[in-house]
């Protein structure tokens, strides 16, 4: 009876501890959150898209060379694809409170494919629901993740033509204001 | 009884407790403490233990720091096709249970020596398999190739592709084997350190030139050497090397060298020659190697002087004759007679000219543009190591009005982990690519000093080339 009523008593301590202090943080919508990281990733993605290698690149003032190998050119500047990746990488290197990458069913390298089963149904998604994004929960490895997949849209005719000419896409013909791929965003919860 | 016990295992506690006290912090030899020979890489400096334990506490982050500390700069020079931050989204966790590539001793453990081989990896060869698996899906001409084939048959590396990527290879294809032998470009990196250094110049080493009179008068032959040295001609006198911090410096070493050497310093102290003394040990002697030497040269202490004799810094002695006197393994051996040894026989015999010759420094320690601007995460300057500049690049560069500023890499390792790193800013000055690939991947042919032609074929331009007209 005694040991019974030490466990009653402890437990209303703890309950009643739980309420003190500090008032218990809100914090952010994985959602909103996501959504906000994606509408500056989309913003930068396309300006650099078609206000850098558009304007300059060979379709523009050919003033700069948008390539692959970027290193090994004078004036070379990186594709588009790739400046959102050494974003992401840059990132990466700051903080673990989230990722990002690109990601498509039809990638030039196929290592940007999706791999994990969230990625893929959610590429899927967006894909044949143009306009809506997709959400999820997802572990890897052992963390759980909010996933967030955006469809990544052909803004400019340089994605297009890029991609529908490069020996290793496995699709050639893209059009303008297709969606070509997806932006995968994951927060660890 | 029982206490008898007590005391003796206190008083073995204590013993070993002192020991390896004394081991870990006074002791100057520490190789008790080793748990198995270090990597061909980092023997050398495996009684440093701090240069890769940087701290007693932590993790691994510890030792990766450490790694990166010493080869994050040249990674970034490769243009590291597999750097740790492809590695961190955690789409690649599954991948990483298998090998975890963030880290570099993953694929590299030290004190492994069993189970090193080449580059000092210590993962089984087929270690592209686990990411590229699909690869022979995709490249018809890579079904059924064996995956340890991709990092060693002279197709691929894992961190520097820089000549052996597809656009490369394509844009390079269908060259001549041979074509005319490049001039070397003039150092001038050295003199613009030391000019900038003149206009510092201290007014006290004023004080120093009756001490400088006096001592040429004594060394008349020394003398002799410095009239007909490369420092005569840029003004560097007997003070310029022999008086630091205000005082007189009886032998000059590293530490004057470098205030106008920089680059060449810096990256010496990064190859096996000096990393020794950039961890302070002493310096790095040919019979702690475990390469093929002259026995009269075991004992010969490196520095800047065991190459560059004092006073006459007679850089052609110092591009081959000073090398061949330590060295004396099967390539080095074979390289008086070799085609590139018989065109230094021809320029020393005044039939050709000096910058024409090809000596081993030619390959292992290029010239290379210094980046006026750049500098590496260490502050020294940075070097090109995608490009050789050679006599014409410099006079085109220098024409485009540039500032352009020539160094010698002195890290003569650097090209050659793998010999690949090697193509573009050595062979391929006077060779194709194609030649450059199939002679470096011929194990004989570097054996014998590239005399002959390679016996083998690697395919890789054909299938690039193939695949581009497709």
């Amino acid at each position: 009876m005694k040991k019974r009523v030490m466990t009653a008593a402890i437990a209303a301590l703890t309950l009643g501890m739980t309420g003190c202090g500090e008032p218990e943080s809100k914090g952010i919508d994985p959602k909103i959150y996501t959504d906000s990281l994606f509408a500056v990733m989309k913003a930068d993605r396309t300006n650099y898209t078609k206000l850098v290698v558009k304007r300059l690149g060979p379709a523009g003032a050919d003033v700069i060379k948008p390539a692959e190998h970027w290193k090994d050119l004078d004036n070379g500047t990186l594709l588009p694809a790739q400046m959102f990746r050494a974003g992401a990488e840059a990132v990466a290197e700051m903080t673990d409170d989230f990722t990002y990458s690109l990601q498509s069913i039809w990638p030039i390298n196929s290592q940007n494919a999706p791999k994990t089963p969230m990625e893929k149904e959610g590429l899927e998604y967006i894909g044949a629901n143009p306009g809506e994004n997709f959400y999820g929960e997802e572990t890897l490895g052992d963390t759980t993740y909010f996933t967030a997949v955006y469809p990544d849209v052909a803004v400019s005719d340089a994605c297009t033509v890029c991609h529908n000419e490069h020996k290793d896409s496995p699709k050639t013909d893209f059009q303008l204001g297709e969606i070509m791929g997806g932006v995968v965003i994951r927060v660890p919860l | 009884m029982k206490a008898i016990n007590w005391i003796a295992w206190i008083t073995l506690t204590l013993a070993l407790a002192v020991y390896f006290g004394f081991l870990l912090f006074k002791a100057e030899d520490k190789s008790p403490l080793l748990i198995g020979e270090a990597s061909h890489g980092h023997f050398q400096i495996e009684l440093a233990c701090s240069s890769c334990h940087l701290d007693a506490f932590g993790g691994g982050e510890v030792i990766q720091n450490a790694c990166v500390d010493c080869h994050g700069d040249d990674l970034e020079m490769a243009h590291d096709s597999h750097p740790r931050k492809k590695f961190t989204d955690p789409r690649n966790a599954d991948l990483l249970e298998v090998i975890d590539a963030r880290q570099c001793i993953s694929c590299h453990t030290e004190h492994q020596q069993e189970q090193t081989r080449a580059m000092g990896v210590t993962v089984p060869d087929d270690y592209c398999y686990h990411c590229h698996q699909d690869i022979g899906d995709n490249r018809e001409s890579h079904k059924d190739l064996p995956f340890e084939s991709c990092a060693s048959a002279g197709c691929h590396n894992y961190h520097d592709n820089r000549a052996l990527y597809e656009d490369f290879l394509v844009e390079h294809a269908d060259a001549p084997w041979l074509n005319a032998v490049a001039a070397l470009a003039q150092p001038s990196s050295a003199s613009y350190h030391a000019s900038a250094l003149a206009k510092k110049a201290s007014p006290a080493a004023e004080q120093w030139q009756s001490v400088s009179i006096a001592k040429q008068q004594q060394h008349p032959q020394i003398v002799a050497e410095w009239l007909a040295s490369s420092h005569q001609l840029q003004g560097v006198d007997c003070i310029g090397c022999h008086v630091s911090s205000d005082a007189w410096v009886e032998k000059p070493g590293l530490d004057q060298c470098q205030t106008c050497h920089q680059g060449e310093t810096a990256t010496y102290l990064e190859g096996k020659h000096g990393m020794r003394l950039a961890v302070g040990l002493d310096a790095m002697m040919p019979k702690q190697s475990q390469m093929d030497f002259h026995p009269n040269a075991s004992d010969q202490a490196q520095g800047c002087n065991s190459c560059h004799s004092s006073h006459s810094f007679d850089t052609q002695k110092a591009a081959f004759e000073s090398c061949l006197s330590c060295h004396a393994d099967e390539h080095s051996l074979a390289y008086s007679e070799s085609p590139h040894g018989q065109l230094t026989q021809r320029a020393l015999n005044g039939e050709q000219p000096w910058k024409e010759a090809v000596t081993c420094a030619t390959c292992h320690m290029p010239r290379l543009l210094e980046k006026q601007h750049g500098s590496t995460s260490k502050g020294k300057p940075s070097m090109d190591f995608g490009s050789s500049i050679n006599e014409a690049l410099l006079a085109k560069l220098s024409a485009s009005g540039e500032d352009v500023r020539v160094g010698v890499m002195h890290n003569q390792n650097l090209n050659l982990r793998p010999n690949e790193k090697m193509i573009r800013p050595v062979c391929m000055s006077c060779h194709s690519l194609e030649f450059s690939i199939d002679a470096l991947a011929d194990e004989n042919l570097i054996k014998n000093n590239f005399s002959g032609k390679p016996e083998q074929h690697i395919e890789s331009i054909d299938w690039a080339t193939k695949r581009a007209m497709q």
